[in-house]
């Protein structure tokens, strides 16, 4: 009896001569690749600078949309994240986020508009000049940081596309592959992580499509190679890792929203006067390197960007609309 | 082995997770939301010396040997310790040593009233666990220290409760199947099941 285990694909399988033969394989490569020594190194050090090169994003500092607060350190913003596909602990991303694969990658735009496209990575991050803005970030849990992220305004991309007339929605679908992402083993939310916006929270210039952070590319924990920060909303409605965007007539059905209805809502404006079922969120803690025995900060309403946001809720009873 | 000596070295050795924060602070490894760390560190030694203080008596009916109940005070102050300490930064760094602000919180948060009513109780304990006290209520003391089960389920509420909005249940099963078989041993006729 042959005992198959149907988790082994059979390409997975090493042939059974080059397996018999490895030896010697082993010898051919060595020989082949001293006599190809020379070029090869010369092209790992090219390699390694035009990396180099390609971490760094130029972009321009919008003043008008940065906060003054003092920055959060890169290593905290880097270490200390939430981002379930790679774990459920704050440190989990950092250390697992490895193995996702950002290049090549491409993004969608589909659904209520005129022009549906795919377009790769390289192509999107030209779409629009890039700009340094420094926001402030708010979990629901909590807690917030101040970073410097680099893009440009999702709006330039959803002009691109032309939207019709019937499109109200705007859902971002992220990638969610099991083989780069060990946290989707388990079910706490159903993958793949959907967050929305209502379109014309969408169209707002601070709505932004990010690529870097401190004038990188995005390290694999915040997102690569491509996130949305929507600033004046709790941090989980900035969906990271997009591979969709796809504009709707129906309100989309965001993943936190699906697991707990009662506890997280589609709108999630930072709100300091509604509370969270089981905690305020009237106050936060401030993560910028000051003394760790500080006392919470204030919370504010849309974190601050009441004057960008505030009239696209006029008449909306945001106790309701949560 | 000498039950002195014994209770010295469990002495030492319960205050490690309070060396290992100030330890982890020095060297600013506490993450990059101390408080918080701090807070759930506290939190989780406090149940964690709970199920041990739960496990003495438990642990004499099966070896026989009475000393394990003796060490039942240190481990009962070690609870009550972590307990405090977690309260303590709760209300000192989310509510300013605000009394009002932090009463508001307890009664319109179930899972934080559970924890508050759990530290209370487990106060009342800590307070009457010297010669005096025990000798000043007499009957009524062993009474009153049967609260340490109210106390343990209310704790594990309060931590599943706490969980609750990440779904992410694996740790506070774990506390969830300690607390329950040591409650559950307890039952007259499991517990002359089990005895030597």
């Amino acid at each position: 009896m042959i005992f198959k285990d149907p988790r082994i694909k059979s390409r997975d399988i090493t042939p059974q001569d080059v397996f018999a033969h490895r030896r010697k394989l082993l010898k051919i490569l060595t020989v082949g690749s001293l006599a190809a020594g020379l070029s090869s190194s010369l092209q790992y050090e090219a390699f390694a600078l035009t990396e180099n090169n390609q971490k760094k994003l130029k972009a321009k500092y919008n003043q008008k949309y940065s906060v003054k607060d003092k920055h959060t350190s890169f290593k905290d913003a880097t270490n200390y994240n939430n981002f379930y596909e790679f774990g459920m602990d704050k440190d989990d991303p950092a250390r697992y986020a490895k193995s996702l694969i950002t290049r090549p990658w491409t993004i969608s735009i589909e659904g209520l508009v005129q022009k549906p496209m795919t377009i790769d990575f390289d192509s999107l991050i030209k779409l629009s000049a890039l700009e340094e803005r420094v926001y402030r970030m708010r979990c629901v849990e909590g807690w917030s940081m101040v970073i410097p992220w680099n893009g440009f305004s999702l709006l330039n991309l959803l002009n691109k596309v032309e939207p019709l007339g019937t499109a109200k929605y705007v859902e971002f679908i992220t990638l969610a592959d099991p083989k780069q992402m060990p946290g989707l083993s388990s079910s706490i939310i159903a993958w793949p992580y959907l967050e929305g916006l209502r379109l014309d929270e969408a169209m707002n210039p601070l709505t932004f499509l990010t690529f870097g952070i401190y004038g990188e590319i995005l390290p694999n924990q915040n997102g690569a190679p491509v996130r949305i920060v929507v600033p004046w909303k709790y941090g989980f409605k900035s969906a990271k890792s997009i591979v969709k965007i796809r504009l709707t007539d129906q309100e989309p059905i965001t993943s936190w929203h699906r697991t707990a209805p009662m506890e997280y809502g589609f709108y999630s404006n930072v709100n300091p006067n509604v509370s969270h079922p089981r905690w305020s969120q009237s106050t936060e803690r401030r993560i910028d390197g000051r003394n760790i025995f500080s006392s919470k900060i204030k919370t504010e309403m849309f974190n601050g960007y009441e004057e960008y946001v505030a009239q696209l809720y006029t008449g909306m009873d945001l106790r309701k609309f949560y | 082995m000498n039950i002195i000596l014994v209770k010295r070295i469990v002495f030492v050795l319960g205050l490690i997770p309070l060396l290992r924060l100030f330890i982890l602070g020095y060297l600013g490894d506490l993450t990059a939301n101390p408080i918080e760390f701090i807070t759930r560190s506290t939190g989780t030694w406090t149940i964690t010396f709970l199920c041990m203080t739960l496990a003495m008596s438990p642990l004499r009916w099966i070896t026989g040997f009475s000393q394990w109940v003796q060490l039942r005070k240190t481990l009962g102050l070690f609870t009550f310790f972590y307990g405090f300490l977690h309260f303590t930064i709760w209300y000192w760094l989310d509510h300013n040593l605000n009394f009002l602000a932090m009463i508001s919180d307890v009664i319109k948060r179930p899972f934080i009233a559970m924890g508050f009513i759990a530290f209370v109780i487990m106060s009342l304990l800590a307070i009457t666990s010297n010669q005096t006290a025990m000798r000043l209520l007499g009957g009524k003391w062993k009474m009153l220290h049967r609260f340490i089960y109210l106390i343990a389920i209310l704790a594990v509420i309060h931590y599943f409760w706490h969980k609750e909005g990440k779904r992410d249940f694996t740790v506070v099963y774990i506390y969830t199947g300690t607390i329950f078989s040591l409650l559950f041993i307890r039952i007259p006729w499991i517990k002359r099941f089990i005895k030597k």
